[in-house]
């Protein structure tokens, strides 16, 4: 029985809230897991350019995160991921998917592989319930650690600068995908060259109670390399030009589906390269096995479709006017002027040379205007520089 | 493996396993069956346990074999020999105004009752038979069904047409209810209701009260269909069936192996491939049959993490929390229960004066604790069987509940109470019986699961509850006798449709294999 | 004397549903009321002056919104306020709040166990799952498997389709869930005992089983699958107190034309020739109508409302095998003023929810075991709320009511009937219960109201008290209520139907089986459809 205080808040401040409330300028805010968040500052653009052009800081606090830890933490992973975990190797980082036993996504997110032994899982989504039955016959820990470590994603052409400055000695040397660890204030701030605006950026993992200090150096330290705090919407643009999907919009996580047939598995997601067969059991992987032999329902897609006008909630259709798929996510995408979509096709359509149509709604002083924009389908995220890869990370 | 000699091996030589083995053999199958104990028959068992005194140390009637398997395996060829058959069931009355049910007929109750006793028999019996058509087969699936799946549903709706609208309107009722109402509704013996009550009970953790307990008695009583009217004694105690069983499987080509327990499934990928040995020893076959419970199958034998989380979760949450516990005397003389006839002391005695008793009793079993005042199935084989003891002595045997196996003090302290209860229990209706006791012995589930490796000391290997029946049986995902691993099967009582010395799992299971072999073959031709 | 084309027995929610509709398709319609005022379970009394009582049912949430819109219930004075969430009070101080708010909600379980607050998604998706199943079939007649008239085999084909529409998995995981005890289907979910049990209630409530009892968890379905405004599973207060549920009915059916009669005990259906032609009241008044509809429950309206003679027998005996068990009492409470509760932060949004202290499964089933030997629970479950907090129209200002209901309490104890003394002192063991948890609220009693399932029986006519008509198990639900074969509101004579909670939705002021029946008996009329078909969910 528990008798810690009760909160009866609906929502509750993230460690970074004070610095956060005194720069939503906007005071925009909703709600993400709980906590306050903004989806503004001040305006989305220069938000956005931030990201793409300078460095822009994004409170990720409230992402959950767990701690899995003990003898059987790779290979509790390893059977709860369809990808091989065991090829993450200490100080790297993964991203993955784990499904049902029907093969449905429950979420995607990234393993930190810490040390030997010792891993953090991040994801949108809280799964607790589902690692705990995963964990049946594996001697592994697990210990939601989101209240206590606040993070932030800095991101973008001078994040490394900004944090060299900030006296992160060596990061240009960190590779995609990799982890270290850095002195902060007598505590410990984990660094991971991860994002989700496909650029050249880091995430910044710190205990809660150094957040206040590590945003200060940080901002101090990026200044001059024009660092900007950046919300939610700003984010978002980001992420679909770099073709990220994300839950709750491009796919709903498989145990809250209530109407059968509307999860998705990770080939219907565009994510069949996660997918290892050969490294044994994993749950879901009868049910994938089967949908590899039979064939998927849907093929998920990146649309670039012609005008401006963004295609959220579209329909898509075929040259007759039938509905074949719809758009899950779309934004303009102003660094690459492109009018992009995400998009989940019924098969067979989606294909390269398919004629597929957007259907728009869009009002202008009351006027309503339907569209029907013609579509095409991108092999490759419309976002995607070089130096988001490129190691040592240059300062650009 | 193109060297190995089997190309089925069956996980434990309980009767299902042993009932699979004798049908796969049959079919032309090299089975060979490993079992953990000395001797096969799982809990057919019989075991001396006071020097000169014999007794069936699991199971200890045969109520519900079923008469084809038994015809098939020509298991009266095999030595099965009857002590005594279609015994009369006695429900003891403390003051020795006691009952006797007789098949369909029961005498030291009111002619209305007795009445309403022979029309309430013949529509079980009528019940029965429409079970049956459930029981004798696998479960179909209910939407991506086969053609075979689809034939067998409308076989099965069919014979519930042709119940006839008052029986089948009474079946919906009934089949989800509990009995102290359809008792309550047919009755006014109050012993008569409790002994039609404790064949609702009987192994399960339920009272009367509870939902389902119709499906229980129904269970109990499919051999009424099948043209018994009582259950039947064994010359030898059950491990005479055990063996007759293992005779059989061995007649058709099997081959027993004991003493040997199986450690682990092996698995090459995600395909079961063979079993290790507790000793070491790894053997490889292309099908692998458990007649272990799900529990111990899944859990410990594949292990959770070569299976799915969520089919993990299932398998977690199924539910064999076993509540009954055996008793065993060895006795200097036929004991005296008071007005009975001693011409009726070998037949199935029913130690439950009322339903509202047997609630009380399970009320304990709920939150962990035996029951301070236990109902019984009482059996003397030694009455009909003088191979069990020597010469003008006799031995007793009693299912006692409610004993759940999560006793909360623990059994280490709890057995010699709880057996004191029981005996104290039984010197009220048998004055004197506690003087005549050589020897005592008390198996509470704890015990059971030690000796038969049955989770929970269930004798079903797991809760004949609606949601653990017929195609929900054990759980989904191994319902139809296969599970997620290929080439892995399930055989055992935890399957559909459950234990109780039927055989029907065991050949269901074997069909099961040989149909899901020949549409593999087909397919790959 | 004046000659009826529909004579409803009893002016209950689905009487007056049931008149409203044959109202509304013009037929001459009359409701004969025994009590001196209409409402039957759903009513608000001033037994104490200047308080208003919901003295039976207490909150809404069932009451199908097809209905409240077609007869325009609101115009006719209804209006259902949503309130969010519950308490379960501990012995030792804490409790736990079920939040609307799904963050709140989170943190509040993630309190007592973070593994059950993950695992509250998955359990409402899986509740949800089944409660979309039923909703489905609730403002329809269910269809007679054992018949083979086209409309029942394509209903029982359509039912058979939704069924298969989950997927082998699904299906089985709707067999599994109605066929399990809510205790068993809980532990698969939470490992705490204070959420379980504080879930558990709903798989109980008005029903005389335990939460161990296998079937308990498709009771809790019946308590989640109505909705207010939308929210599914969302609870609500009339305003003015469940009355002014019967109140809008009633005026709605004066509206086209229909009477009501009130201090009409019906003694008798008319039979003749095989048809029921009309009631005979208790003092010899006769009222003469081709159709005759019971508001009544099965019991009562074939044990007690007919001569067997012009019965079938099978009727009498499944009338007298129907399960109808009072297991519940209620107690109404006007205050002084609002009790306090410290174990809740101050002016907490869930003192406008209901209100538990029970913590444990074991102590639930244990409740449930006094009643199975014949005495009320000496520790009960009770569903406690202070309607006052959102309606000013029940208590002067600052004044206030409190509904308690309370379980388990047998229609008939061990020890003999019930009497004045033992009614109180079932009425003792509630408030010191209370008032573990309220220090003040004994002092703040200005009234008590004790009603057992003997004062429901004999004021209400609810046979042993049983708030629903009959039990909500498995065996009494769809084609079975309340009979195999009598489950399409059709009586064993013509010309007589029921429109009561005895009959297939089932109770929990719904008024869908009363407006089931009338499409029924319009049907048979050949008189053109007025009853709404319901909602599809999305």
């Amino acid at each position: 029985m528990s008798l810690r205080p009760h909160d009866e808040r609906m929502v509750m401040p993230t460690p970074f809230a004070p610095r956060v409330a005194a720069l939503c300028q906007t005071n925009d805010w909703y709600t993400w897991a709980g906590y306050t968040t903004p989806n503004t500052f001040e305006e989305v653009g220069l938000e956005y350019f931030a990201m793409r052009n300078s460095t822009g800081v994004f409170d990720l606090s409230p992402m959950t995160k767990y701690r899995i830890t003990g003898p059987d933490a790779e290979a509790f992973l390893n059977r709860v991921m369809v990808r091989d975990v065991r090829k993450i190797k200490p100080g790297r980082v993964g991203y993955t998917v784990w499904c049902t036993d029907e093969g449905m996504v429950h979420d995607d997110g990234t393993i930190f592989h810490l040390a030997q032994d010792d891993y953090r899982l991040c994801a949108q989504e809280r799964c607790m319930d589902w690692l705990h039955w995963s964990a049946l016959g594996f001697d592994v820990e697990i210990v939601d650690e989101t209240a206590g470590i606040a993070a932030l994603a800095v991101q973008g052409p001078t994040s490394c600068a900004t944090l060299r400055n900030m006296g992160l000695s060596g990061i240009e040397n960190l590779k995609p995908f990799g982890v270290a660890t850095f002195p902060f204030n007598g505590a410990e701030l984990l660094v991971s060259r991860t994002g989700y605006t496909g650029d050249l950026g880091y995430e910044l993992w710190i205990d809660a109670q150094q957040a206040l200090p590590l945003w200060d150096a940080l901002f101090a330290a990026g200044r001059e390399r024009l660092i900007r705090p950046v919300g939610s919407e700003a984010l978002g643009i980001a992420r679909i030009e770099a073709g990220f999907i994300m839950a709750g919009e491009d796919f709903v996580p498989a145990e809250q589906v209530v109407r059968h047939g509307r999860a998705r598995s990770p080939f219907e997601l565009g994510l069949e390269w996660l997918v290892d067969f050969d490294k044994g059991p994993f749950t879901g992987r009868n049910a994938l096995l089967k949908e590899k032999r039979e064939g998927s329902r849907y093929r998920f897609v990146i649309l670039d479709i012609e005008g401006n006008k963004p295609a959220n909630h579209s329909f898509i259709l075929d040259k007759h006017g039938r509905t074949i798929g719809h758009v899950t996510s779309a934004a303009w995408c102003p660094t690459a002027k492109s009018n992009i979509a995400l998009a989940s096709m019924n098969m067979p359509w989606g294909r390269d040379d398919d004629e597929m149509y957007a259907e728009i709604y869009y009002n202008r002083e009351l006027h309503w205007t339907r569209l029907l924009s013609r579509c095409r389908v991108r092999r490759d995220p419309v976002f995607n520089p070089p130096r988001r890869r490129a190691t040592p990370a240059q300062d650009l | 493996m193109t060297d190995k000699r089997f190309d089925t091996i069956i996980i434990g030589a309980g009767h299902n396993g042993l009932v699979c083995a004798a049908y796969l053999a049959k079919a032309g199958r090299k089975v060979l069956v490993l079992e953990a104990a000395s001797q096969p028959g799982g809990a057919a068992a019989t075991r001396e346990f006071h020097p000169g005194f014999r007794v069936s140390s699991g199971a200890h009637l045969l109520t519900q074999l079923n008469p084809g398997v038994a015809k098939d395996l020509g298991l009266a060829s095999h030595g099965l020999d009857y002590a005594a058959r279609d015994l009369k069931t006695v429900a003891l009355a403390e003051d020795g105004a006691h009952l006797v049910i007789d098949g369909g007929s029961v005498s030291g109750v009111s002619g209305n009752d007795a009445v309403a006793y022979a029309k309430f028999h013949s529509q079980n019996r009528r019940f029965g038979k429409v079970l049956d058509g459930f029981f004798s087969r696998r479960q179909p699936t209910l939407v991506d069904r086969s053609w075979d799946d689809a034939f067998s549903l409308l076989k099965l709706g069919w014979s519930l047409k042709r119940l006839g609208k008052e029986d089948m309107q009474d079946l919906m009722r009934v089949g989800l209810i509990n009995i102290y109402d359809v008792a309550n509704e047919h009755f006014d013996s109050e012993l008569l209701k409790a002994a039609v009550a404790m064949d609702g009970v009987l192994g399960s953790h339920m009272g009367p009260r509870s939902p389902n307990t119709v499906y229980g008695y129904l269970h109990r009583h499919i051999a009424d269909a099948w043209g018994n009217s009582g259950p039947a004694l064994v010359r030898g105690g059950m491990g005479a069936v055990g063996q007759a069983f293992a005779e059989a499987a061995r007649g058709f080509g099997a081959e027993i192996r004991c003493d040997s327990k199986v450690a682990r499934v092996e698995m090459q990928g995600c395909h079961a491939t063979g079993v290790t040995l507790e000793s070491g020893e790894t053997l490889f076959a292309d099908t692998i049959v458990s007649n272990a419970d799900p529990k111990t199958t899944f859990e410990k034998l594949v292990g959770y993490p070569n299976l799915d989380a969520g089919f993990s979760r299932r398998v977690h949450n199924f539910r064999s929390r076993g509540v009954s516990a055996k008793l065993h005397l060895a006795l200097d003389t036929l004991p005296d229960f008071r007005g009975l006839d001693a011409a009726l002391a070998g037949q199935r005695l029913l130690l439950a004066p009322t339903m509202d008793h047997i609630e009380r009793a399970f009320n304990h079993a709920k939150y962990g604790e035996y029951s301070r005042a236990p109902v019984m199935e009482i059996s003397i084989p030694s009455v009909h069987d003088d191979s069990l003891t020597p010469a003008g002595k006799h031995v007793l045997s009693a299912i006692v509940q409610f004993a759940p196996y999560a006793l909360r003090e623990g059994w280490d302290s709890g057995k010699e109470v709880f057996k004191r209860i029981a005996l104290e229990q039984l010197e009220r209706y048998a004055p004197g019986i506690n003087n005549r006791v050589l020897a005592s012995e008390l198996s509470t589930p704890v015990d059971l699961e030690r000796e038969f490796g049955m989770a929970g000391g269930h004798w079903h290997h797991g809760e004949i509850a609606l949601d653990q029946a017929l195609l929900m049986r054990p759980m989904p995902g191994a319902h139809q006798y296969r599970t997620p691993i290929p080439g892995l099967y399930l055989c055992g009582a935890g399957s559909h449709p459950g234990g109780g010395i039927m055989g029907l799992a065991g050949r269901n299971a074997a069909e099961a294999v040989i149909k899901h072999r020949k549409d593999r073959e087909e397919r790959a031709a | 004397m004046k000659k009826y084309d529909a004579i409803v027995i009893g002016a209950g929610h689905n009487g007056l549903c049931n008149a409203a509709y044959l109202a509304k398709a013009g037929l001459d319609v009359l409701v004969l009321e025994r009590n001196p005022y209409i409402g039957g379970a759903t009513v608000s009394r001033e037994l104490h002056p200047g308080w208003k009582y919901s003295n039976c049912s207490y909150v809404c949430s069932l009451l199908r919104p097809e209905i409240t819109r077609d007869l325009e219930l609101p115009r006719h004075g209804l209006q259902v306020i949503p309130y969010e969430g519950g308490v379960t009070f501990t012995r030792d101080g804490d409790y736990f709040g079920n939040y609307g708010d799904h963050e709140r909600q989170y943190r509040e379980m993630a309190r007592h166990s973070v593994r059950d607050a993950n695992a509250y998604d998955r359990f409402s998706a899986n509740v949800m799952r089944q409660t979309r199943l039923i909703r489905k079939y609730l403002m329809t007649t269910p269809p007679d498997p054992t018949s083979f008239k086209p409309r029942d085999i394509k209903g029982l084909l359509e039912l058979a389709e939704s069924f298969t529409d989950m997927g082998d998995e699904g299906l089985l995981d709707t067999l599994r869930f109605w066929t399990m005890s809510i205790g068993d289907y809980l532990d698969e979910y939470f490992e705490t005992d204070l959420i379980k049990a504080h879930m558990a209630g709903s798989g109980i409530i008005g029903t005389a089983l335990g939460v161990y009892s296998p079937g308990t968890a498709y009771v809790l379905l019946h308590h989640y699958m109505g909705d207010v405004d939308g929210s599914v599973g969302a609870w609500g207060f009339a305003r003015g107190g469940m009355g002014a549920v019967a109140d809008a009915l009633a005026s709605s059916l004066k509206s086209f034309g229909g009477e009501i009669v009130c201090d009409a005990d019906v003694h008798r259906v008319i039979v003749r020739g095989g048809r029921a032609v009309g009631v005979a009241l208790a003092d010899g008044t006769e009222y003469h109508a081709g159709t005759v509809v019971s508001n009544l429950d099965p019991k009562r309206t074939f044990l007690e409302c007919f001569d067997a003679s012009d019965l079938p027998a099978e009727v009498v005996h499944r009338a007298k095998n129907f399960k109808i068990r009072g297991s519940s009492g209620k107690l109404n409470i006007a205050l002084d003023g609002l009790p306090t509760f410290p174990a809740m932060p101050k002016s907490s949004t869930l003192m406008v929810s209901d209100m538990h202290a029970s913590e444990s499964l074991f102590e639930l089933e244990r409740a449930y075991d006094d009643w199975k030997a014949g005495t009320w629970s000496e520790d009960p479950y009770f569903d406690m709320l202070i309607p006052t907090q959102v309606d000013p129209t029940m208590a002067a200002p600052g004044k206030h009511m409190m509904t308690v209901f309370v379980q388990y309490c047998p229609p008939t104890l061990a020890d003999g009937p019930w009497t004045p003394e033992k009614c109180d002192a079932f009425g003792k063991t509630v408030l010191d219960k209370i008032s573990r948890y309220s220090p003040d609220f004994k002092d703040l009693v200005l009234d008590v109201e004790v009603r057992t399932p003997h004062e429901i029986d004999n004021e209400v006519g609810l046979t042993e008290g049983n708030i629903f008509q009959g039990e909500l198990t498995f065996d009494q639900l769809l084609f079975n209520r309340p009979f195999p074969g009598y489950a399409q509101y059709r009586g064993p004579v013509q010309g007589m139907y029921m429109c009561g909670s005895g009959t297939h939705p089932g109770g929990g002021v719904m008024a869908a089986p009363g407006a089931n029946a009338a499409r029924e008996i319009l049907m048979d009329l050949k008189k053109p459809n007025v009853v709404p078909e319901g909602y599809l969910d999305d």
